[in-house]
């Protein structure tokens, strides 16, 4: 599901640091985010917001249709089964380096109780105009900018540049989806591409992917049936391999997941690769011609 | 976390899973010591954390204590996927009657485990599931319900297990729940033999513990193979940062792995070759200045590229750390900045107030840049930096 204004959020973990900084910047945009949870501070106010003991808890008094969890790595599964089985529909896991039985518990319990999770490691959602969910900096006018590109990014850093790199060159974002960079994840690239084309709102798709896994090649089986122009930058051509490159799932090993096998599923299904993220924009208006 | 095989046997042994007898030895003596304790023919073994070691010349059979003390000669010492042998692994040689191939591993697909099993062992997944797909028996588990014996054993239907399918459909239920109370990412057993006398043994094993889990299998993460890392690469992870030290000249400063892996491509697409993987992304973005620090101590850095694209790294408090470090070390290379997102204004003016520099627009203009003063190519020199 791709992120609206009157999507309602609640936020996990809205009291601490990071979360107080970034939910005062969702409502400031304009984000529907209808409450927090704190089980120490539950029956108080946050930022004008009623804070709960539990995801539950607010089910009946503030309901939400999105979970956005701030939450450390030790407690990411207690906190993503309470919003899975509060029947959130959507939960945005922020939180990198959770252990990976524990991530798989997370799956589950969101399989079973029919929540999507995106990430976890993902830095969210941003639909320019209307709603973000996460730490992407949306509020940035000179990188987000409503328009007709679906962005996808395993990486924030990098979904961020490339949503620069489009405003830069007169292009905007019908929305932009953080996957997440661990192993691991809910919603894949494939996955989010098939909501954009599935998007009216969006007229061609601009991935980032890196080394490391199949999300690519996958997405690439969806591309070719696509009529939208899809572009593609991938990350780590210079990356030597064995090596993780910071991100959990970003790793070349046993010669699969490297840079020429995703550049080569990518171009054989008529996706336009980017050698670098600047042409990302001539590659977009090429396509979108042809396309015209 | 990779383990060399004695670790990972010792595991798994604790845990009721078969292993042969063996001893950990590291001179040809102990390994004499240790075949005539074994009381028959024996295995030597090179402890390394890498695959492939038979085919390196890292596992010798011997007959009797002599030929254990040469074998071991041979083998201490030489150089395996990287890894000095230091250790060796001396184990009881088992009547093998057939090998098998047994994993437990987490599929991205499913975003559950899946437990593999073959009766087509001791040879690479790869090469089996190329000679006979349908050898190659897959069985989705529920990850917190475990493997029903039952369950291991209809999936085992129509294989020639010799009549020990009830066996090992046990052995690999035991397998799954060691994968669960491991942390495991991945647990291999490969082979797995059936002996002549109607035993299941792993005679091979591989166990890589999940990294995200090491704080809570501190007393699993000792017994460990720790990654094998440069001084400065050591000291980065120290501090809790990823370096990585390439063979370039531009150092590079990025916030998230995806925008610094991009800044070494861009590098590289522009002429010049970075110097090192470092990224201050994520809950890290405080740690300009340790990473600044470490980062220039390699000699080999000509020019320094730092990029930020903030999302949940502001750049104001990384752009704060770069300009603390680089008046205290004061070093004696050009500076090129790019800076968006989140804390970006304040963040280029604290750049150009502070240390005379106007970050670049453009990612590009900045790359460019820092190759050419990399190269000497530019009349840049020292301290003056970038002007956009």
């Amino acid at each position: 599901m791709i992120l609206r204004r009157e999507h309602r959020i609640l936020v996990q973990g809205v009291t601490g640091k990071q979360g107080t900084f970034w939910t005062r910047a969702m409502i400031d945009y304009g984000a529907a985010v209808v409450g927090g949870v704190n089980p120490r501070k539950a029956g108080t106010d946050h930022l004008g917001l009623p804070v709960f003991a539990s995801a539950a808890e607010a089910a009946g008094e503030a309901p939400f249709d999105v979970a956005l969890m701030f939450i450390p790595p030790a407690m990411a599964r207690d906190a993503a089964f309470d919003a899975c089985e509060a029947g959130a529909k959507l939960l945005v896991c922020l939180t990198e380096h959770i252990p990976l039985h524990d991530v798989m518990e997370m799956h589950a319990a969101a399989r079973a109780n029919g929540t999507r999770i995106v990430g976890p490691n993902t830095a969210g959602l941003v639909t320019p105009g209307e709603s973000f969910a996460g730490i992407l900096p949306a509020f940035n006018r000179a990188v987000f900018r409503p328009g007709n590109v679906g962005v996808i990014s395993r990486s924030g850093s990098l979904g961020t540049l490339l949503s620069l790199v489009l405003t830069q060159n007169g292009f905007g974002q019908s929305a932009v989806y953080g996957v997440g960079g661990d192993p691991i994840i809910g919603t894949t690239t494939r996955e989010a591409l098939e909501m954009f084309d599935a998007d009216p709102r969006t007229e061609a798709v601009a991935i980032c992917g890196e080394i490391g896994g199949s999300a690519e090649e996958e997405a690439a089986e969806y591309a070719a049936g696509m009529a939208k122009p899809v572009v593609a930058f991938v990350a780590g051509r210079a990356s030597p391999p064995d090596r993780k490159m910071g991100h959990a799932g970003a790793i070349v090993s046993g010669g699969k997941g490297d840079y020429h096998s995703k550049r080569k599923a990518l171009e054989a299904a008529g996706v336009a690769v980017a050698d670098v993220p600047s042409d990302i924009p001539k590659l977009l208006s090429a396509r979108l011609r042809a396309a015209a | 976390m990779n383990f060399e095989e004695h670790a990972a046997k010792a595991l798994l042994n604790a845990r009721g899973l078969p292993v042969p007898d063996g001893h950990v030895v590291d001179t040809p003596e102990a390994a004499a010591d240790a075949a005539r304790a074994l009381g028959g023919p024996c295995v030597v073994k090179a402890q390394a954390p890498a695959g492939k070691r038979g085919k390196a010349g890292g596992i010798r059979l011997a007959a009797s204590p002599a030929v254990a003390h040469a074998a071991a000669s041979e083998i201490l010492g030489m150089t395996i996927g990287g890894h000095r042998i230091e250790r060796l692994l001396v184990e009881e040689q088992v009547p093998i009657a057939a090998e098998l191939y047994a994993a437990v591993l987490c599929d991205p697909e499913s975003r559950g485990p899946v437990v593999l099993f073959s009766a087509m062992g001791g040879m690479e997944v790869e090469e089996m599931a190329a000679a006979d797909p349908d050898a190659m028996r897959r069985i989705e588990v529920e990850v917190a319900g475990g493997l029903d014996a039952g369950q291991a054993a209809a999936a085992l239907d129509g294989l020639d297990l010799d009549g020990r399918t009830g066996a090992v459909a046990q052995f690999l239920s035991g397998l799954f729940d060691s994968y669960r109370a491991l942390d495991a990412e991945l647990l291999e057993i490969n082979p797995l033999a059936l002996t002549g006398d109607g035993r299941l043994l792993c005679l091979d094993c591989k166990y890589t513990l999940d990294d995200a889990s090491t704080g809570r299998q501190a007393a699993v993460a000792e017994t460990g193979a720790p990654e094998r890392m440069t001084a400065l690469e050591a000291e980065a992870h120290d501090n809790g940062l990823r370096y990585i030290a390439l063979d370039g000249s531009v150092g590079v400063l990025a916030n998230g792995a995806g925008l610094t892996m991009t800044t070494m491509d861009a590098i590289t697409h522009f002429g010049g070759r970075p110097a090192n993987f470092l990224e201050i992304g994520g809950e890290a973005y405080t740690k300009a200045e340790t990473a600044l620090t470490i980062l220039l101590k390699n000699p080999n850095i000509r020019s320094l590229l730092v990029n930020f694209c903030g999302a949940f790294a502001r750049t104001d408090v990384m752009a704060d750390g770069v300009v603390q470090a680089w008046k205290k070390l004061g070093p004696d290379i050009p500076v090129f900045f790019t800076i968006h997102g989140t804390g970006e204004e304040d963040a280029v003016a604290l750049v150009e107030r502070e240390l005379g520099h106007r970050p670049y627009d453009l990612m590009d203009d900045a790359v460019l840049a820092a190759v050419q003063a990399a190269a000497g190519r530019t009349g840049i020199g020292p301290g003056q930096g970038a002007a956009a």
